[in-house]
């Protein structure tokens, strides 16, 4: 009985690294950049809807929503002014300048918001709970899980039924063609890290509530999204939602068993599934 | 007058010639440097100096293999842990636990890469940092050294050090300063072998390969070089150097915790900023780096946050604007190498038109 519940929970969990993922999962798709200050962003975007809360009063749910425009615009003009410049055949640029502007921003939250953790408090919702019979599962949990699948249905109709899904495609699969078809990359890209900075914003509206926040945390969310995105397999959104489970599973496993081993017992799953399927588990992405 | 060996290969020139000499000086004065210069001076050598080996085997693993490793704090770790467990535990001399530290991390570098070498480019980065948490929380489950809270050296372990006294009778210092010296020296052995042994690598055959699996790993395949066993010539030299530096960076330290010993920020982000504001790629970008980072951190480490942030938008600016870090900026001016490898031909035709 006990492992049900463990197991359920681990499944919901897995939902919110599903989330984390998303984002990195989208931006690495079409422009084979992964950004090392994904991790600081989602904690960047938390501290964003808590600001939002405590100067306009509102339910984080609602500071979310006012959130989301701010941060696809910061996304846009953090693609158009920094990224952009570094995208390219050598992977020494992004990287240092990802992992520069992680260091940046995690100092920038100390100095702006000290290392005190913080907490997104949206009311009753928070401890409420729904008897399955077999397993209670929170409300918030279950809201985080369903809202992973709706963003992953979200993206997969934008990648797959919009004029903007097929340029995307496009430009992944040939940036130089693409151009040839009156697509410009540089714009497009800028638009994929707003959108993915959509994806981070809601990922981390649903963090601050489930757990405290500090400015320090975001290089292990970074760690927790790109294993789900590996075990997944590149370029399936699904495949990182069951990367996400996996991890969320052996996390909750791990921690049933012994407390200190919660987040071993993910890097550990991780590391098997790569050792047996290098390329994840529902590759598509030939890279 | 004919002669045979009308070509030669050269890669000497006459700056590195000077070098050479400017070098040796400079060690000297090093070597006699504790004579004269206070206890708070040698601290700042021996951080200066362990810093400088850490981001010569990162300019290694980056620069010259294209490995960007995140999770070069593992082998720190790793090396850290082996000198407190060899000295508390089984009474090992601390100077003989430094080369133990070096092959402990290689011990452990060994299954790492054959998991994070089916990783490509960023993939790979975040692989290595994945493995270092691995290993930063398994260490923490290690309770005859402190577990999660760590353990500080027994008083006696560094007082039995080997050269200790010598060193006491020949300064007429205190133990605890004399010990500082110990540390300096060792750590000034380790940064000229470091710099002298990556210099003569890539002089060497396996240099040029691993200059050629650099600038086009297919070319260099085609050319009949194994470019997989490269990479793991380099991730191996750079863990077990990495290793030697953190153990002997925790015999000076004298206290140990996973979260110091296996930290991101000290051991891998500080050092990729001293090697990206050198220029990465150089032997000499990593010195001139390593300067640069230690003047920013006296003048400016009391900001904190902002000493950080600012640090942090000094690398993004460089790796934008001057990818190829300070040295870069100089050498492209004046065509100067302190440590050249470019090969030269020299001699030949024009030697035989002069008879």
């Amino acid at each position: 009985m006990i492992w049900v519940d463990t197991l359920v929970q681990g499944i919901l969990l897995g939902g919110l690294y599903a989330l984390f993922a998303a984002g990195l999962s989208l931006v690495f798709g079409i422009m084979r950049l992964v950004n090392l200050a994904h991790g600081d962003l989602i904690i960047l975007g938390a501290y964003l809807i808590l600001v939002i809360v405590s100067v306009l009063g509102l339910n984080p749910f609602l500071a979310a929503l006012v959130a989301l425009p701010l941060m696809f615009c910061f996304g846009w003009v953090l693609q158009r002014v920094v990224l952009n410049r570094v995208l390219g055949e050598d992977i020494l640029p992004p990287l240092l300048v990802t992992f520069g502007l992680s260091v940046v921003i995690q100092n920038a939250l100390q100095e702006g918001f000290t290392s005190d953790s913080q907490r997104l408090r949206p009311g009753p919702v928070e401890s409420a709970s729904l008897d399955l019979g077999i397993v209670t599962v929170g409300v918030m949990p279950l809201l985080t899980f369903a809202s992973a699948i709706l963003v992953i249905v979200g993206l997969n109709q934008l990648f797959y039924r919009t004029a903007l899904g097929r340029a995307f495609r496009a430009t992944s699969d040939d940036p130089v063609t693409a151009q040839l078809m009156g697509i410009r990359p540089d714009n497009l890209f800028a638009v994929a890290t707003g959108i993915a900075m959509v994806v981070v914003t809601i990922a981390a509206m649903y963090l601050g509530v489930r757990a405290n926040f500090d400015p320090t945390i975001g290089p292990a969310r970074l760690i927790y999204a790109f294993e789900a995105v590996i075990i997944g397999g590149l370029g399936s959104l699904w495949g990182t939602l069951a990367g996400g489970v996996i991890i969320g599973v052996a996390q909750t496993m791990g921690a049933a068993i012994n407390p200190e081993w919660q987040i071993l017992a993910g890097h550990v799953a991780f590391l098997v599934v790569l050792l047996i399927r290098p390329r994840g588990l529902f590759p598509r992405a030939q890279d | 007058m004919t002669n045979s060996t009308a070509y030669h290969v050269q890669t000497r020139t006459r700056a590195s010639t000077a070098a050479g000499i400017a070098a040796g000086i400079i060690i000297l004065v090093l070597i006699v440097l504790p004579a004269f210069a206070s206890r708070g001076l040698i601290q700042d050598m021996f951080f200066i100096l362990t810093m400088l080996v850490l981001a010569q085997f990162w300019n290694l693993l980056a620069g010259y293999g294209g490995l960007v490793s995140v999770g070069q704090q593992a082998f720190v770790g790793m090396g850290a842990y082996t000198l407190f467990g060899a000295a508390i535990l089984w009474g090992i001399d601390p100077i003989w636990a430094l080369p133990l530290g070096g092959l402990v991390a290689l011990a452990v570098a060994v299954p790492t890469a054959f998991f994070v070498f089916r990783l490509q480019g960023a993939y790979f980065a975040i692989g290595t940092w994945v493995v270092a948490e691995v290993v930063r929380l398994c260490v923490a489950q290690w309770k005859a050294v402190g577990g999660g809270s760590g353990t500080s050296l027994p008083r006696n372990v560094t007082g039995d050090m080997m050269g200790l006294t010598f060193v006491q009778d020949l300064f007429g210092v205190r133990a605890a300063a004399a010990a500082d010296i110990v540390t300096y020296w060792l750590a000034l052995v380790l940064a000229v072998l470091t710099i002298g042994g990556i210099y003569w690598l890539l002089r060497t055959k396996s240099g040029l390969a691993l200059a050629a699996v650099r600038d086009n790993v297919e070319a260099a395949k085609a050319l009949g070089v194994n470019a997989a066993r490269m990479k793991w010539l380099v991730f191996l030299t750079a863990s077990f150097g990495t290793g030697v530096a953190g153990a002997l960076i925790y015999l000076q330290k004298g206290r140990i915790s996973p979260d110091a010993a296996f930290s991101v920020n000290d051991w891998t982000a500080y050092v990729i900023f001293i090697v990206v504001i050198g220029g990465i790629g150089t032997i000499e970008g990593p010195i001139i780096g390593v300067i640069v980072f230690f003047l920013l951190q006296s003048f400016f480490a009391d900001f904190g946050a902002w000493y950080l942030m600012a640090l942090g938008a000094l690398g993004i600016v460089i790796m934008l604007f001057a990818p190829k870090g300070l040295w870069g900026l100089f050498s492209d001016k004046t065509n100067i190498q302190l440590f050249p490898i470019r090969r030269r031909l020299s001699g030949g035709i024009i030697t035989q038109t002069e008879e």
